[in-house]
C-alpha cells in the first residue's frame, strides 16, 4: 500500500508574524522556518502505519518554492522513502495547490493520502477537502485516529459536538488533526540517510491567483 | 445578487451558528436562501423559515445528508450553486468540511472564516493565528464563504415566514459512510455562543479538578473551555479546546485559569469582550491580554471566586 503525504513550509509556530508596514505581504525577513505542525503529523502517521506493515512506500510531496526541499528532507528523515517538489513560485492558492497534488496522484496512484488539516501560516484548512473534490476520493478530515482495512479506512474525527466516526473507500484522503499523534524527532544518522533519499522535481505549470491579498497587524494584538 | 447559507442544525432545529452566517449574508446584500439538507429534517426547515430577511429555504431530505457527509452535501450545494452568486456557511467543523469541497466542485478559490464583508468581493480574514488580518478581494464570479460566527451578531431567530421549497436531488458518491457519534450532551450553554466561558488549562493538573470550574460555571451559567494542553494530557474532551485549532469563541467574559496564553489559545479568545485571567506565574503572556489579572495559586482563588458570586 502506498501512502502520499503533502508537507508544507511554513512560519515556525512560535513566530509572532507581523505585517509589513506598506500592507503588501507578512514580513519573513530572517523569520525560522519549519514544517507545518499538521503536516508533521501526517508523516508521523504514514510512518507508523508502516511500521504497522500496512503501508510499504511513502512518498513525501511539497509545493512552493525551492526551499520546500528543506521540508521534503525532513519528512524523509522522520521515514519517508522518496520525495517530490512540485517547483512554483510565490504563493499560490489552496486550490492551485490541490490542482497540482492531483496530478501527482495521477502520476502515484497512491491507496491514501495522509495532509494536515491546516497550514498555521494562511489557516484555511481547505486544500485536503478541495483534493477531495478534484479526485472524487472520500474525505476524512480534522483525524484524531486512522484504521486501515481491507479497501476502506476508518477515521474518527474531531467534530463541534465530540468525535465523529466514518469509513471511506480507499484510495481515501485524510487531513490530521493535533491528537492523531506525537511525532518523533529525526536521529542524527536518519538526517544523514534522508540526504540519499531520492528527492525528484516534478515540473508542472501552477495556475494564476483568484484573489488579492493585503495584510494589516490585527489592531491590539500584544507584541 | 443572490446568497444560498447552508444551514447548520440538527434535523429537529437550527443551530445558532446559522443566524451568524445569515448576518453575513446580509451584508452582502441582495437576496437570502437557506439550504436544509439533512435526513427527516422538516422542523429545522420549518426553523429555518422563520428567520427575518430570508426569501426561501429549500429542503432536500434524503437519506444521503443524513449525517452531513460532505462528498454528498457538496454535490448537491455544488448543483444548487448555479444559481446564486455567493454560498455560504458558518465555520464550524462541518462548515470547513463541506465548502472547501463545493469551491472545487464549483473550480473557485474558498475564502475561509471571514471577519468581516468590506464588500461584494472584498472580505476580511485572520492568518498566522489571527496575528495578521487579510483583506482579500476574490475574482471568482462565484464566492465561497465560510463565516467566523463571533464576528457577526447573529440575525433573530423568529419574525421571518420564508417559503419552503423541496428539494428532491440525491447524490450519494458512494464513498463514505457515517459510522457513529460521540456527542457531548451538556446542560450548559454551548461554547461557541455563550455569553461567559471559564477555561481551565494545564494548571488544572487533572480532568477531576476541572469540577472546581463547575459552580463558578453553574453560576454564572458559563461554558467551560479548555487550552489544548488540557485536552491533549486528558483532562477533558476535544470539544472543550478554545484556540487556533479548536473552536473560536468571543463572549462577554472569558476567564482564563491555569492558562499561560500562548499564541494559540489566544487566537481563539482574544475577541472576547472581557479577559479574566488567574495564573500564579505573574510572567503568563495571558495577562498581556486580560483586562483583569489575579496572581494566585488557582486552588485557592477559584473557591473564593465561587463562594464570592
Amino acid at each position: 500500500m502506498k501512502a502520499l503525504v503533502a508537507v508544507k513550509r511554513v512560519v515556525d509556530y512560535n513566530v509572532k508574524v507581523r505585517a509589513k508596514a506598506d500592507g503588501t505581504d507578512v514580513d519573513l525577513n530572517n523569520v525560522k522556518m519549519a514544517i507545518n505542525p499538521f503536516c508533521e503529523i501526517a508523516v508521523e502517521e504514514a510512518v507508523r502505519l508502516k511500521e504497522a506493515g500496512t503501508v510499504t512506500e511513502i512518498v513525501a510531496v511539497s509545493v512552493g518554492e525551492s526551499s520546500c526541499q528543506e521540508q521534503i528532507r525532513t519528512a524523509l528523515a522522520l521515514g519517508a522513502d522518496r520525495g517530490i517538489h512540485v517547483e512554483v513560485e510565490g504563493k499560490p492558492e489552496p486550490l492551485a495547490i490541490a490542482k497540482l497534488l492531483k496530478g501527482v496522484i495521477d502520476q502515484e496512484s497512491p491507496d491514501v493520502v495522509i495532509m494536515g488539516k491546516q497550514s498555521i501560516d494562511g489557516d484555511n484548512n481547505q486544500t485536503g477537502q478541495m483534493l477531495g473534490a478534484l479526485t472524487g476520493m472520500g474525505q476524512g478530515t480534522f483525524a484524531s485516529e486512522i484504521k486501515i482495512g481491507d479497501g476502506a479506512v476508518e477515521v474518527i474525527r474531531e467534530v463541534d459536538g465530540g468525535l465523529q466516526t466514518v469509513s471511506l473507500t480507499l484510495p481515501a484522503i485524510i487531513t490530521t488533526d493535533l491528537r492523531l499523534n506525537e511525532p518523533r524527532y529525526a536521529s542524527l544518522p536518519n538526517i544523514m540517510k534522508a540526504k540519499k533519499k531520492p528527492l525528484d522535481p516534478d515540473a508542472r505549470a501552477a495556475l494564476g491567483s483568484g484573489s488579492i491579498s493585503r495584510y494589516a497587524n490585527r489592531r491590539g494584538a500584544p507584541s | 445578487m443572490k446568497t444560498l447559507v447552508i444551514a447548520e442544525h440538527d434535523n429537529a432545529s437550527l443551530k445558532a451558528a446559522t443566524l451568524n452566517a445569515v448576518a453575513a449574508a446580509g451584508a452582502l446584500g441582495g437576496d437570502v436562501d437557506i439550504l436544509v439538507a439533512g435526513a427527516g429534517c422538516g422542523a429545522a426547515a420549518d426553523a429555518a423559515a422563520q428567520v427575518p430577511g430570508v426569501t426561501k429555504v429549500i429542503c432536500a431530505d434524503n437519506a444521503a445528508y443524513e449525517h452531513q457527509l460532505a462528498e454528498n452535501v457538496s454535490l448537491l450545494v455544488a448543483e444548487l450553486g448555479s444559481d446564486y452568486d455567493n454560498l455560504l456557511a458558518p465555520s464550524t467543523a462541518n462548515g470547513k468540511n463541506i465548502m472547501p469541497r463545493v469551491a472545487a466542485l464549483l473550480d473557485v478559490g474558498q475564502i475561509s472564516d471571514i471577519l468581516s464583508v468590506e464588500s461584494a468581493d472584498t472580505f476580511k480574514r485572520p492568518i498566522y493565528a489571527g496575528n495578521v488580518i487579510a483583506t482579500v478581494q476574490s475574482s471568482d464570479p462565484k464566492k465561497v464563504i465560510t463565516v467566523r460566527t463571533t464576528a457577526f451578531d447573529a440575525v433573530p431567530a423568529e419574525g421571518g415566514s420564508a417559503a419552503i421549497e423541496a428539494c428532491s436531488a440525491a447524490h450519494d458518491a458512494g464513498v463514505s459512510q457515517f459510522i457513529h457519534e460521540e456527542v457531548a450532551v451538556s446542560d450548559r450553554p454551548e461554547l461557541t455562543s455563550a455569553s461567559v466561558v471559564i477555561s481551565g488549562g494545564r494548571g488544572m493538573q487533572n480532568g477531576d479538578n476541572f469540577s472546581l470550574l463547575e459552580g463558578i460555571a453553574d453560576k454564572l451559567n458559563a461554558a467551560i473551555g479548555a487550552s489544548r494542553a488540557a485536552v491533549d494530557a486528558g483532562f477533558v474532551p476535544n470539544d472543550y479546546q478554545v484556540g487556533q485549532t479548536g473552536k473560536i469563541v468571543a463572549p462577554d467574559l472569558y476567564i482564563a485559569v491555569g492558562i499561560s496564553g500562548a499564541i494559540q489559545h489566544l487566537a481563539g479568545m482574544k475577541d472576547s469582550k472581557v479577559i479574566v485571567a488567574i495564573n500564579k506565574d505573574e510572567d503568563a503572556p495571558i495577562f498581556q491580554v486580560a483586562d483583569y489579572g489575579l496572581v494566585a495559586d488557582l486552588f485557592e482563588a477559584l473557591p473564593e471566586l465561587e463562594a464570592a458570586i
